[in-house]
């Protein structure tokens, strides 16, 4: 036993580096911890592929939850092979394939040397950013199913979802965006140069016939950014005046439109300098921070629904064929097959097999649930297990799972107008034009009209909201930037501030704060001699009930022994016989506790021989770190428990929630329905969940987090949070706070700018070179103030967290 | 001063230069995968450089 122990306690597979449990495969030196690996291993050693391990140390992902390759045959069905074939021309097929398990630089090499592997295959090209693998292939050597297969054989499974049929045209915006960038800067740069001399004399040029050449150019060059640059900011506040709303962009439009005509009339007319400079520097600084603050995760959808957790293709039954088919097809009354770790894609009778479905990411219990012929079983479960039938009694679209996502509350809208940036940034606007319209009837009293148009004028120009825009933008794009450095990836900059605004946490409990398909088991009573627990062992290694399994981990399969008479009564126990010694595994009442008080959850009672000698228990396997969290978190805000699971482990909770603050057994409505109602008393609520039973409360939450495994799906939310950062929460709402504050400290900072900048505006006397040196002044010190800031607090705040 | 014109002239036609190349490599994408080419280039396999070349990318 001890050896045993020691032997796995080393052992790790060559492939993926996973510790091997239960047992190894081997091969010459080298052991893989599932037969997955060991054949990825075998088809790139075959193919004298095995620079592959000599680049990074167990590259690989773990291959023990493979899925039948069998369902790749729908991508040779015409319709939905056209959603990922980008171009085909009868020698050439060019197709791209989401690979979430590509992670290290020899992902890279692989997937780049597919030609190796096949030689139908001409080109594959990585983007690794993506996730993605573009495959040029001959498709008289080999079907595009084929391609998926061979992926998936080397262990890069093609993730293929319904959602991913219709998306594309992000790419070009973020182009367009670049190119603007590109073009404003360009011309920021030459106006600049081509004012100095007009800022140097104090606005004389001794040569006219240069001065004018020089100011007809900077309207050439200021042309562009005023008709193509500047586009989105005009686009953007007439549909918000539209819809009888002043945006943010409102004042940014403004200032630009009033600058530009201004400056056309000073050349024109007034024959003297223009404000290009400051016009296309406030495109030019605003598109950098927007392109900043835009910057989003490529491989993080935040907006999932329900399409894109169920599988593209079904097995259908047909006059006892099996066809795939793809998912939209099904209808009801068909026969499906659904295999080991498949999911349930629509709600079904059992028509044949055992089922026993994980629903864990469904409803957030964590044993699986049996069911028998008959039953409906729900869509969204998994089944773990062997093959199951079933027959399809609702469509895809009519499922229990699919109206979760339907019910979710929709009026609940991203509330822009009550962000603070927007409230400040349109007051000082407002405040802007009555200061400046208290200047010009000043001066219009005083006779001198030239004046009073300027001191209208002027103060747009130069009190642009820009500068405070900017402070905004800079402070957030650069948070969102570190808190992705951290491994928490934030859906937009609004996020930061309603952060800030929490005063309730809710917390899912399964594959939230515990970590998922781990239990940690425990044995008590009387103490056992080896020989009992290896023929426990035996016995329990019959069944694949999660508790049996937890056992034989426990104890250790030594295959001692062989077991007759093997019985598994489900929902009770199994029992068996070993070397003439009767071996009972299962609950109270199976085995026969006598004064068993009630049916315990996570227990199983073991009886040798008929006589009771103790039980092992099993407990979830809460994350590391979890009560430093919760008790600081306890300080500052409320703190709550929503759990779809029996209250097995509500004992260990309390600890570090109070009773009242606890609640078991909550379907995905109960946990939507307790979210509102904390919102009804006015609460701000951050919700923390994994699964789909969480999506509801996720959204309606003020704040909702995704705790993310690796790659796993999330469901829709404003926060992805990698688990290893979940006990790092109080950092991230310090870090929010940090943020908010660096905003407030440059709006202090741009408004006396500002105010300098009124003060000669106002006395309608701003020369320009009072303005060429205070625009870029301002927006620079600005700039730089708020990176710097935010670079500050993220080391001081987050610094010893860093993600990897 | 006319000399100064045509240096006026010259600069921004070198920059407006720099500037459309800025525009075909976004429009190449070349600021879309920032990470792979950089690890590509490490793999030294002939086989790979040979099919590469060898196949005409259609347009």
């Amino acid at each position: 036993m001890q050896d045993h122990q020691h032997a796995t306690s080393v052992l790790t597979c060559y492939h993926c580096g996973e510790q091997c449990k239960d047992t190894t495969f081997e091969i010459e030196d080298k052991h893989f911890c599932c037969f997955g690996c060991k054949t990825v291993y075998e088809i790139l050693q075959d193919n004298d592929m095995c620079a592959y391990y000599d680049m990074t140390a167990h590259p690989g992902v773990q291959q023990r939850n493979k899925t039948d390759i069998r369902k790749y045959a729908v991508l040779d069905d015409q319709q939905v092979r056209a959603n990922f074939v980008r171009f085909a021309d009868g020698n050439q097929t060019h197709v791209t394939f989401y690979l979430p398990a590509m992670h290290c630089s020899s992902c890279i090499w692989l997937l780049e040397h597919m030609h190796k592997l096949h030689p139908g295959i001409i080109q594959s090209r990585v983007d690794f950013p993506k996730k993605e693998v573009s495959v040029v292939f001959d498709e008289r050597e080999l079907a595009l199913s084929k391609v998926a297969a061979l992926l998936d054989s080397v262990g890069y499974e093609p993730l293929l979802s319904m959602s991913d049929m219709d998306k594309k045209p992000e790419k070009t915006l973020q182009r367009s965006r670049l190119i603007k960038i590109g073009i404003a800067g360009f011309a920021f740069g030459n106006v600049m140069m081509l004012s100095f001399p007009e800022y140097l004399a104090g606005g004389e040029v001794t040569d006219a016939g240069l001065q004018s050449m020089f100011r007809f150019l900077s309207l050439a060059l200021a042309l562009p950014v005023f008709f193509y640059c500047a586009s989105e900011f005009y686009v953007s506040s007439w549909k918000s005046i539209k819809n009888k709303f002043l945006n943010i962009d409102v004042p940014i439009a403004l200032a630009i439109i009033i600058t530009f005509t201004r400056s056309l009339y000073a050349i024109f007319v007034e024959h003297g300098p223009g404000y290009f400079d400051s016009m296309t520097g406030i495109v030019f600084f605003m598109l950098v921070g927007r392109y900043f603050q835009d910057l989003t995760y490529k491989t993080i959808s935040f907006d999932r629904d329900y399409r894109s957790y169920f599988p593209l293709s079904v097995s259908l039954l047909k006059k006892g064929e099996e066809v795939e088919k793809p998912l939209s097809a099904l209808e009801t009354g068909d026969l499906i097959v659904v295999r080991n770790n498949e999911l349930i894609p629509a709600d079904a009778l059992l028509v044949k097999g055992k089922g026993q479905i994980d629903y864990s990411f469904v409803t957030g219990e964590s044993e699986p649930i049996e069911k028998r012929i008959g039953e409906l079983v729900y869509a969204g479960g998994r089944q773990t297990g062997a093959a199951i039938e079933l027959k399809v009694v609702k469509e895809v679209s009519q499922s229990y799972l699919t109206q979760l996502w339907n019910n979710i509350d929709v009026s609940r809208k991203e509330d822009e107008r009550q962000s603070f940036v927007q409230m400040l940034g349109r007051y000082f606007a407002l405040i802007v034009l009555i200061v400046s319209a208290i200047a010009c009837g000043y001066w219009i009293m005083q006779g001198d009209y030239q004046r009073a148009l300027d001191s209208l004028i002027t103060p747009m120009i130069v009190a642009c909201p820009c500068a405070l825009l900017l402070s905004a933008t800079f402070t957030n794009g650069n948070a969102i930037r570190y808190f992705g450095k951290y491994g928490i990836y934030l859906k937009n900059a609004l996020v930061i501030e309603k952060m800030t605004k929490t005063d309730a946490i809710v917390f899912d409990k399964t594959g939230t704060l515990t970590q998922s398909n781990t239990t940690s088991t425990e044995y008590i009573g009387e103490e056992l001699s080896s020989v009992e627990k290896h023929m426990i062992a035996v016995v329990a290694a019959q069944s694949t009930h999660p508790y049996s399994k937890a056992i034989v981990r426990f104890l250790g399969n030594t295959m001692l022994y062989a077991v007759e008479n093997f019985k598994e009564f489900t929902g009770a126990g199994i029992e068996g016989m070993v070397d003439q010694v009767h071996i009972q595994i299962g609950s109270a009442k199976f085995v026969g506790v006598p004064n068993a008080l009630q049916e315990e959850h996570g227990i199983a009672y073991i009886a040798i021989d008929n006589v009771v000698r103790g039980r092992f228990r099993f407990a979830n396997k809460y994350r590391a770190g979890l009560d430093d969290m919760i008790s600081r978190l306890k300080q500052q805000y409320d703190v709550y428990i929503l759990s779809g699971d029996n209250d097995a482990d509500k004992e260990y909770l309390l600890q570090y929630f109070p009773a009242e603050h606890m609640f078991f057994n909550q379907s995905p409505h109960d946990k939507l329905k307790f979210i509102k109602q904390l919102q009804q008393r006015h609460r701000k609520v951050m919700m923390l969940g994994d699964g789909l039973n969480d999506a509801g409360a996720l959204q309606q939450s003020e704040t909702g987090i995704a705790v993310a495994q690796s790659s796993n799906f999330t469901p829709a939310s404003d926060v992805v949070m990698d688990v290893k950062q979940l006990i790092n929460l109080p950092a991230l709402f310090k870090y929010a706070t940090a943020a908010r504050r660096i905003i407030i400290g440059s709006f202090v900072l741009s408004i006396i700018y500002n105010v300098i900048g009124l003060y000669f505006a106002l006395q309608g006397s701003l020369s320009p070179v009072v303005a060429a040196i205070l625009m870029p002044l301002s927006t620079i010190t600005i700039v730089s103030f708020t990176t710097g800031m935010t670079t500050l607090a993220a080391k001081w705040v987050m610094g010893k967290n860093r993600a990897s | 001063m006319s000399v100064i014109l045509i240096l006026i002239i010259a600069s921004v036609l070198v920059a407006a230069g720099f500037l459309f190349a800025f525009i075909w490599s976004v429009k190449k994408g070349q600021f879309e995968d920032d990470i792979t080419p950089g690890i590509r280039m490490l793999f030294d396999d002939e086989k790979y450089i040979e099919k590469s070349h060898s196949t005409n990318k259609p347009k």
